[in-house]
């Protein structure tokens, strides 16, 4: 657990102080220092820094950790409630439902302000067709979610496609939030998704050892008095609200929620109290870091992070499976 | 004492079970008996909630609390292989937590007592994945103990062993049903073995229970010619009954 927070600290240092504007890392710590309550310190930085430092950087850092925390916890809370390995955030039409969502808010109404909100809803409504269509169909069980989350998934995707094919103009703009990026607009995009991403982590935390007792059955644990039923989707309602939340402030960004929480799995062992909490640091640690590279490798220019996050965290996650699983 | 009355299971509209009305004393050993498809598993998994079914299964003449009244071992039990053993028994003492609760000293000490009984303890941090069959038996059996619930449910506790496992489990489970007073409900294919454990066999056959009573007078060469088919002999020896298969010899 102390390495999980030592990571994340030291990624947040180093990712607050690397960027376009060329901020001295010692002026960069002692302003930091500085904004503690009763602490004052003369950091060097002009007001135009500080600015730059407190209003544009910082709440991109934070909220790079936050999307990386709510994304890896989401994927392991997935991975355990379906008992699937490859299950990821947007297993369940979120990513297709928030695509479309943004696609209609960009490309129909022409109002780039309208994303988010409209990303949000268009999440939320795609797993609740999901959830619904699959209770229609197979009850409880977890396949026939998962198919129906297959489903709905291509259905927006086809829907989306359209709008962008009629409307090419928007296409850019779309693509940009589809490969992801974490451009904010100070502190705003923070406080939206802080909520969510609270609500997510202490559902997630609460249910920890249950996701422990569901790994041996959904028959074994509901004869063990666990209402599998209700653990999966107050579960998922909590995952996928804050994925919704995430991605209609920074777009898609792929492979953190596999990546990650198996890596921790792959590293710490199988039980899900130790792979809840280790996920929400790890993937903060992760897209804080990803997003320092996504900033400066073709500085000023940008690459999308969910690009990075594909390129650097794909070859890892094989070199971690190789080396576990390697002849022991 | 549990009791199933009146206990019916249909799946998609076809009846594969009683309705059926038995009750089991506390501490007495019901062996449930039949051909592949008479409803034993079926039977065992109403009392568990893991199958619809009409009818009412109660505990002491109250309704069934799930994991606390009985414990159950499933036929094929699902061991995560990367699990450790005193982890997945602890995994027995989920009915005892909230919510939120943390495991006390209480259940530490109720995890390793019942890898103690099973003879686990040098196992406790192994892996499920690692474990030989009857190990992995004995892990599943633990686990169950941990339960604390008066009443076993075993699902062919000896299915995937050879006959000195069998014999050893089935020991274990009779020490423990003496020592703790428990319940025991077992589903068995092997005859003999369940004439010589249980108090009383109950024959099923499509889903009816056709004969219920003591080994001597459920193992006989006429119930089980008439339901498990032609070929077989009942020897008696001073323990109980011994079944044999004949073989048929070509004309």
């Amino acid at each position: 657990m102390g390495v999980g927070v030592v990571s994340v600290l030291a990624a947040a240092a180093f990712s607050s102080t690397v960027g376009a504007a060329g901020l001295d890392p010692g002026s960069v710590a002692r302003a930091l220092i500085d904004a503690l309550p009763g602490v004052s310190l003369d950091s060097g930085l002009s007001v135009v820094q500080t600015s730059i430092l407190f209003e544009i950087r910082l709440p991109r850092v934070v909220l790079g950790a936050i999307v990386g925390a709510v994304l890896a916890l989401a994927g392991a809370s997935y991975q355990g409630v379906f008992r699937n390995a490859l299950a990821d955030p947007y297993l369940l039409g979120v990513a297709a439902g928030s695509g479309l969502g943004a696609t209609v808010a960009i490309g129909v109404s022409g109002e780039p302000a309208l994303l988010a909100p409209f990303a949000f809803v268009g999440g939320m409504a795609a797993v609740g067709i999901t959830y619904a269509l699959g209770r229609s169909v197979g009850g409880r069980s977890a396949t026939s979610l998962i198919l129906a989350g297959v489903a709905v998934s291509a259905f927006a995707t086809a829907i989306q496609t359209y709008l962008i094919q009629r409307n090419s103009d928007t296409l850019r703009e779309v693509y940009a939030w589809i490969l992801g990026r974490l451009v904010t607009v100070g502190w705003r995009d923070v406080l939206q998704l802080l909520p969510y991403a609270v609500i997510a982590s202490a559902v997630m935390f609460g249910s920890r050892r249950l996701l422990d007792v569901l790994s041996i059955g959904d028959d074994e644990a509901g004869a063990l008095g666990v209402d599998v039923g209700r653990v999966r989707a107050v579960v998922v309602i909590a995952a996928t609200l804050a994925t919704a939340a995430a991605v209609s402030v920074s777009g898609l960004i792929g492979f953190v929620g596999i990546i990650v929480p198996h890596t921790v799995r792959l590293l710490f062992g199988w039980s899900y109290r130790v792979i809840v909490p280790l996920s929400i640091l790890f993937g903060s640690s992760f897209l804080m870091l990803a997003d320092v590279a996504a900033r400066s490798l073709v500085a000023p220019a940008e690459l999308p992070i969910g690009v990075l996050t594909a390129f650097f965290g794909a070859p890892f996650f094989l070199l971690v499976l190789r080396t576990m699983r390697g002849p022991t | 004492m549990i009791v199933w009355e009146d206990v019916e299971v249909s799946y998609d509209g076809r009846s594969v079970l009683g309705p059926v009305t038995v009750g089991v004393a506390d501490g007495e050993w019901l062996a449930l008996i039949g051909p592949n498809g008479a409803g034993k598993t079926t039977l065992i998994k109403t009392a568990v909630g893991v199958v619809a079914f009409g009818g009412k299964v109660s505990f002491g003449g109250r309704q069934m609390r799930m994991g606390l009244d009985v414990a159950w071992m499933p036929q094929r039990p699902h061991l995560p292989e990367e699990m450790g053993v005193a982890d997945y028994v602890m995994l027995g003492r989920t009915p005892h937590l909230g919510f939120l609760a943390a495991e006390t000293k209480h259940d530490v000490e109720t995890v390793y007592l019942a890898l103690e009984k099973l003879d686990l303890l040098e196992f406790a941090r192994r892996p499920l994945g690692t474990l030989s069959g009857g190990e992995a038996q004995r892990a599943v059996l633990a686990r169950a103990l941990a339960q604390e619930a008066p009443v076993l449910l075993l699902d062919e506790p000896t299915a995937s062993l050879d006959i000195g496992h069998a014999v050893e489990v089935l020991d274990v489970v009779d020490q423990l049903r003496r020592e703790e007073g428990l319940t025991v409900v077992t589903a068995a294919h092997d005859l003999t073995l369940a004439g010589r454990y249980a108090d009383r066999l109950l024959l099923l056959s499509g889903g009816r229970v056709v004969a219920d009573g003591g080994p001597g007078d459920v193992l006989t060469e006429s119930h089980l010619k008439a339901h498990y088919g032609a070929g077989i002999r009942v020897i008696d020896d001073h323990d109980g009954p011994i079944v044999v298969p004949m073989r048929y010899k070509g004309t």
